[in-house]
C-alpha cells in the first residue's frame, strides 16, 4: 500500500512540474500591447465614482487617472515645488468688488469618456453632487473626502456655456487650489444610469445610479475605465481623446492592484507579477536594487511631526523648551541609520524652496549643545528632567515607522533632560482623539500628538493647526495654538488674491511658525516607489500625485 | 432522527441571535468614529453630524440594533460605508473566494492529516511514527505568516514558479480549475494546509493506537479476519472523532485567515475583515462576521448530524 502511495506521489510530483514549466512557458510569451502593472498600498481600490477615498492615493490612482479638476497640479518636475496650474479652467479672477465670486473660464472642447461635452452645466452639477443636498445627484458618501478639502465653497452658478461663477462663504484665495480635488464626472453618463434604474424613490435610483457609475466610470482624464474588479483590480486604457495631446499617455494599459501588505506587495514585484509597487518594505530595499529595480523617492509635501499642546500648564509653553527639543534630534542618524535613507529631515512644514517657506530665523537643525543649553536656561538638567508625555500609534496611513521612530526620539531627548512616555493607542482611534484636542479626556494627559499631514495646501498645511479658530471641536489645533500673529497672517493670506502675494503672505506664516517652533519638525516622508527597469521616463514630483502619461515601457 | 435535527436546530437560534448582538455591540462599543473610512479628521462639524444623520448613526443603539436586525432578516445587510456598495455582495464574493481556498486546503490537510495519522498510529514509537510524528509537531508550531512568507521567497521570488499574490490571471471574477488558475491556489491553500494537517495527524495517530490496542480488534485478528477489514473497522470506529476534528478544521477554514489571506492578498473574507477594521467600515465588519459566524454555526449542525447518523450513541445522549 504505501509502495503505491510512493509511486502515485512521485507521480503527482512530476506532473506538477510539467505543468508548471508549461504555465510558465506560456506567461512568458510576448504581449503585442504595453501594461503597466501596479501594487497599490491601499486595501481596497479606491472609489472610481469621481471622489476618492483613501487619501491623496485615491486621488492618485482614480482621481487623476480618470479624472480632471478646473485646477490641477503641475507634476512635470522632479526638483521644483509642484504649482496649481490651469485645468479643465484655463484662467481664474476673483470679483474685485465682491471678493467671494470667482469667474473660472472653461477650456473648450474637452469631452467625458462617454462622448458627452464637458461645459458649465457639468462644473454645476459636480459641485452640487456634494454641496446641494436636495440635488438628484448629491452623494452623502462623496460629501466626506469633498466637503472638508474646499472648506469655504457655497455653490456654483453657470454664466454661459464656458463660464461659471463659484461662490465662497468668505473671501478666501486657497480656492484654486482647493478646487484640485474636485474631480468631474459626466453628468450624462450618471443620467443615462439614473433613468435605467427601478422603481420611483429618486433617493434609491440615486444611489443605483452612483453605485453604477462607479462600475462604468466618465471623467475627462487620461485613463478610461475599461474593467473593474471590486478588491481586486481596476483596468484603465489610454485615453487616445485626451484634450491635452502632450499627456495623452504612452503605455496602452494600466492595472491597478490593492495589495495592503508591504511584503507582499515586494514579492510580487520580485516575482514579475507587477512592474511597479508603492511603499516598498524597507529593509527589501536592497534587494530589490540588487535585482536590477529601480526605486525612486523624492520629498513630498508632507510632516512627520510632534504637536504640541499649548493649554495651561503645558511644558510646551515655554518657547525654550520647543526650541530646544527642535535641536536635540539627529535627523540625519535617524534617516541613515533607521529609515534606510527613506526620509528627508524636516526644517519646518515646506522646505528651502517652497514658496511658501520663506525666511525664518530660527534655524532647525541638530545642535546638541545650544539644546542643552536652552534648557538649562527653562530650568532643567541632569538632576532636574521635564516629564513630556506623547500619543501616538503603531501604523497607519503616513505615519511611517511610528514606534521605532518615536524610540528614536526618546533616546535623542533624553540627552536634553527630557523624559519621553509614550502613550501608544490604535491608529483609527488616535486620529479621532486627534479632532478632539489636548483637553480632551481621551489625550489621556499627553502633551504632544505626533499624526502625519499632508501640506499640498494651505488650509491643510498650515491653517487648520495655527489659526486659534481651528481649535477643536472646528479642526486639528489639536493644541490649542492661541497666537493673535498667526490669526493675522491667515487672514492677510486668506484675503491676497495675487497668487504671487497669497504665496508671499503664506511664507511669512510658515517662517512665523518655525521661528515659533510651534510643532517638533522631524521628518517628510519620501513617497518611495519601486519599479521594473523596464519602465522608462518616469518623473517623481515633489508631491503626493504623480502623471502616469509620460511613463513608457520596453519589452 | 428527525427529532434530534429538530432539537439541534431550536438549539441554534440562540446562538444565532446572540451572534448577532455580540457582532453589532462588539463593533459599536470599540472607540474611534464610525465615519471615519470617508469623514477626514478635519471635516467641519456641521459635515460630521450631517453624514451622522445620513447613515443612522445618530439613533440610539437599540434603534440602531433593531432596523439592522430587520434588515438582515430580509437579506439586506446595508452598505459598506467605504465603498457604497452592497455589504451582501462584497461579503458572498469574498466567502466564494474563501471556500475556494478552504477545499483546496482541506483537500491537501486532510488527505495528509489522515495519511500521516494512519502511518504513525499503526507504525508507533518506531522512526516512521517519529517522523510522522514530527511533521504534525512543526505543521502545528510554524506561524502561518511565516511559512506564507517562506513559500512566496522560495516559489516565488526565487523560483518564480508560482504567483506570489492574486486569485487568478484577472482576478477572481474570472475563476475557472484550470492550471492558470490553480497555480494562484497552490501557495495559499499548502498554507492554510498545515495547522488542520498537523492537528488531524495527531488526532487519528492517537485514535488509531488506542483502537489497535483494544481487545476487539485482538478478537477479530484471532477470528482470521484479514489485516485490510481489521483497517475498515480501525477507520469506522476512528471516524466519528476525526470528522468532528475536521468539521472544526474546515470551519476555521472556511472562515478565512486574516494573515494568510493578507500574505497572499487573497480576496477571501480574511483580507475583507482587515479592510473592513483599517477602514472603520463598521456595516462590513458587522455584516461580515454576522455571516462567518452563522456559517459557523451551520457547519457545527451538519457536523453534529453527520457525527449521529454514524454513532447512535451521540444521538442517544
Amino acid at each position: 500500500m504505501f509502495k503505491d502511495l510512493k509511486t502515485s506521489t512521485a507521480r503527482c510530483a512530476i506532473a506538477a512540474v510539467l505543468a508548471v514549466s508549461a504555465a510558465t512557458a506560456t506567461a512568458e510569451i510576448a504581449q503585442a500591447e504595453t501594461v503597466l502593472r501596479i501594487a497599490m498600498t491601499a486595501a481596497d481600490i479606491p472609489r472610481t465614482l469621481g471622489q476618492p477615498d483613501q487619501g491623496f492615493e485615491g486621488n492618485r490612482f482614480t482621481g487623476l487617472t480618470m479624472y480632471d479638476a478646473l485646477t490641477m497640479w503641475d507634476l512635470s518636475s522632479a526638483t521644483k515645488a509642484s504649482v496649481v496650474i490651469p485645468g479643465l479652467a484655463t484662467e481664474w479672477s476673483v470679483d474685485a468688488s465682491d471678493n467671494k465670486k470667482w469667474t473660472f473660464k472653461l477650456r473648450p472642447g474637452v469631452k467625458f469618456h462617454d462622448g458627452s461635452p464637458f461645459n458649465a452645466d457639468a462644473v454645476v452639477w459636480n459641485v452640487e453632487k456634494v454641496l446641494k443636498t436636495d440635488a438628484p445627484q448629491y452623494d452623502a458618501s462623496q460629501v466626506g473626502v469633498t466637503a472638508s478639502r474646499m472648506p469655504t465653497l457655497a455653490s456654483a452658478r453657470k454664466i454661459d456655456d464656458m463660464t461659471v461663477e463659484l461662490t465662497t462663504k468668505e473671501p478666501d484665495s486657497f480656492l484654486p487650489i482647493n478646487l484640485t480635488n474636485l474631480f468631474m464626472a459626466s453628468p450624462a453618463k450618471w443620467q443615462a444610469l439614473y433613468d435605467k434604474a427601478a422603481g420611483d424613490d429618486a433617493k434609491a435610483k440615486a444611489q443605483a445610479a452612483w453605485a453604477a457609475f462607479a462600475g462604468d466610470a466618465s471623467g475627462t482624464g487620461p485613463w478610461k475605465m475599461t474593467r473593474f474588479v471590486p478588491r481586486e483590480r481596476l483596468e484603465l486604457a489610454k485615453n487616445d481623446g485626451y484634450w491635452d495631446k502632450a499627456r495623452v499617455p504612452h503605455v496602452d494599459k494600466m492595472v491597478l492592484l490593492p495589495i495592503p501588505e508591504s511584503n507582499a506587495r515586494t514579492a510580487a514585484l520580485l516575482a514579475g507579477q507587477v512592474d511597479w509597487i508603492e511603499a516598498p518594505a524597507p529593509d527589501a530595499v536592497a534587494q530589490i536594487k540588487q535585482r536590477g529595480f529601480v526605486i525612486q523617492s523624492n520629498e513630498e509635501p508632507h510632516v512627520w511631526p510632534w504637536q504640541f499642546s499649548r493649554v495651561e500648564g503645558s511644558p510646551w509653553n515655554d518657547i525654550r523648551v520647543r526650541k530646544a527639543a527642535n535641536l536635540c534630534i539627529d535627523r540625519d542618524g535617524m534617516k541613515d541609520g533607521l529609515l534606510g535613507g527613506l526620509m528627508v529631515p524636516a526644517t519646518g512644514t515646506v522646505e528651502p524652496g517652497h514658496p511658501w517657506r520663506g525666511n525664518p530665523t530660527f534655524q532647525i537643525k541638530y545642535d546638541l549643545k545650544a539644546a542643552q543649553a536652552l534648557m538649562k536656561e527653562a530650568g532643567y538638567g541632569p538632576s532636574k528632567k521635564l516629564t513630556v508625555k506623547t500619543q501616538t500609534s503603531a501604523s497607519g496611513s503616513g505615519q511611517m515607522l511610528p514606534l521605532p521612530m518615536n524610540e528614536y526620539i526618546q533616546q535623542a531627548l533624553a540627552e536634553c533632560y527630557f523624559d519621553v512616555q509614550l502613550d501608544v493607542i490604535e491608529w483609527n482611534t488616535l486620529f479621532t482623539n486627534w479632532r478632539r484636542g489636548a483637553k480632551d479626556p481621551t489625550a489621556n494627559g499627553s502633551n504632544a500628538i505626533n499624526v502625519t499631514y499632508a501640506a499640498m495646501d494651505p488650509f491643510f498645511a498650515m491653517v487648520r493647526f495655527l489659526q486659534s479658530g481651528m481649535a477643536p471641536p472646528t479642526s486639528n489645533n489639536w493644541g490649542f495654538i492661541n497666537n493673535p500673529k498667526f490669526d493675522d497672517l491667515v487672514k492677510k493670506a486668506r484675503q491676497t488674491f495675487e497668487p504671487e502675494a497669497r504665496d508671499k503672505a503664506l511664507a511669512e506664516l510658515h517662517a512665523a511658525s518655525v521661528d515659533d517652533a510651534a510643532f517638533l519638525y522631524v521628518a517628510h516622508d519620501v513617497a518611495p516607489r519601486a519599479l521594473s527597469p523596464k519602465i522608462k521616463n518616469f518623473v517623481q514630483p515633489k508631491s503626493w500625485f504623480v502623471d502616469f502619461s509620460p511613463v513608457t515601457m520596453t519589452p | 432522527m428527525l427529532a434530534y435535527i429538530a432539537r439541534r436546530i431550536v438549539y441554534v437560534i440562540p446562538i444565532v441571535i446572540s451572534v448577532a448582538l455580540v457582532c453589532f455591540l462588539l463593533v459599536h462599543l470599540a472607540p474611534g468614529d464610525p465615519l471615519v473610512a470617508i469623514l477626514p479628521a478635519d471635516a467641519s462639524q456641521e459635515l460630521a453630524a450631517q453624514l451622522r444623520v445620513a447613515y443612522g448613526f445618530d439613533r440610539p443603539l437599540p434603534v440602531q440594533f433593531g432596523l439592522w436586525t430587520w434588515k438582515a432578516l430580509h437579506g439586506d445587510l446595508g452598505t459598506s460605508i467605504a465603498t457604497g456598495r452592497p455589504v451582501l455582495s462584497e461579503v458572498l464574493r469574498a466567502v466564494g473566494n474563501t471556500i475556494t481556498l478552504a477545499c483546496a486546503a482541506a483537500v491537501i490537510g486532510f488527505t495528509l492529516g489522515l495519511t500521516l495519522g494512519l502511518i504513525a498510529g499503526y507504525f508507533r514509537n518506531t522512526w516512521i511514527d517519529k517522523v510522522a510524528t514530527s511533521i504534525a509537531v512543526a505543521g502545528v508550531s510554524v506561524p502561518h505568516y511565516w511559512l506564507g512568507l517562506v513559500l512566496v521567497i522560495i516559489f516565488s521570488v526565487q523560483l518564480n514558479w508560482l504567483p506570489a499574490v492574486g486569485a487568478g490571471p484577472g482576478g477572481s471574477s474570472t475563476w475557472s480549475w484550470d492550471w492558470e488558475h490553480l497555480r494562484y491556489l497552490v501557495l495559499p491553500a499548502v498554507t492554510t494546509a498545515v495547522i488542520p494537517m498537523g492537528i488531524i495527524t495527531r488526532t487519528v495517530r492517537a485514535l488509531t493506537g488506542d483502537i489497535l490496542s483494544q481487545d476487539f480488534v485482538e478478537a477479530l485478528r484471532a477470528k482470521g479476519l484479514r489485516e485490510i477489514g481489521v483497517f475498515h473497522h480501525v477507520i469506522k470506529n476512528a471516524a466519528p472523532t476525526a470528522m468532528a476534528v475536521m468539521g472544526l478544521q474546515l470551519g476555521y477554514m472556511l472562515g478565512g485567515s486574516i494573515l494568510i489571506e493578507t500574505v497572499f492578498s487573497w480576496p477571501g473574507t480574511g483580507l475583507l475583515l482587515n479592510s473592513a477594521i483599517f477602514q472603520r467600515d463598521l456595516p462590513l465588519l458587522q455584516g461580515t462576521i454576522l455571516v462567518l459566524a452563522l456559517f459557523f454555526v451551520f457547519l457545527n449542525l451538519l457536523v453534529d448530524v453527520a457525527q449521529a447518523s454514524i454513532d447512535p450513541r451521540i444521538k442517544r445522549s
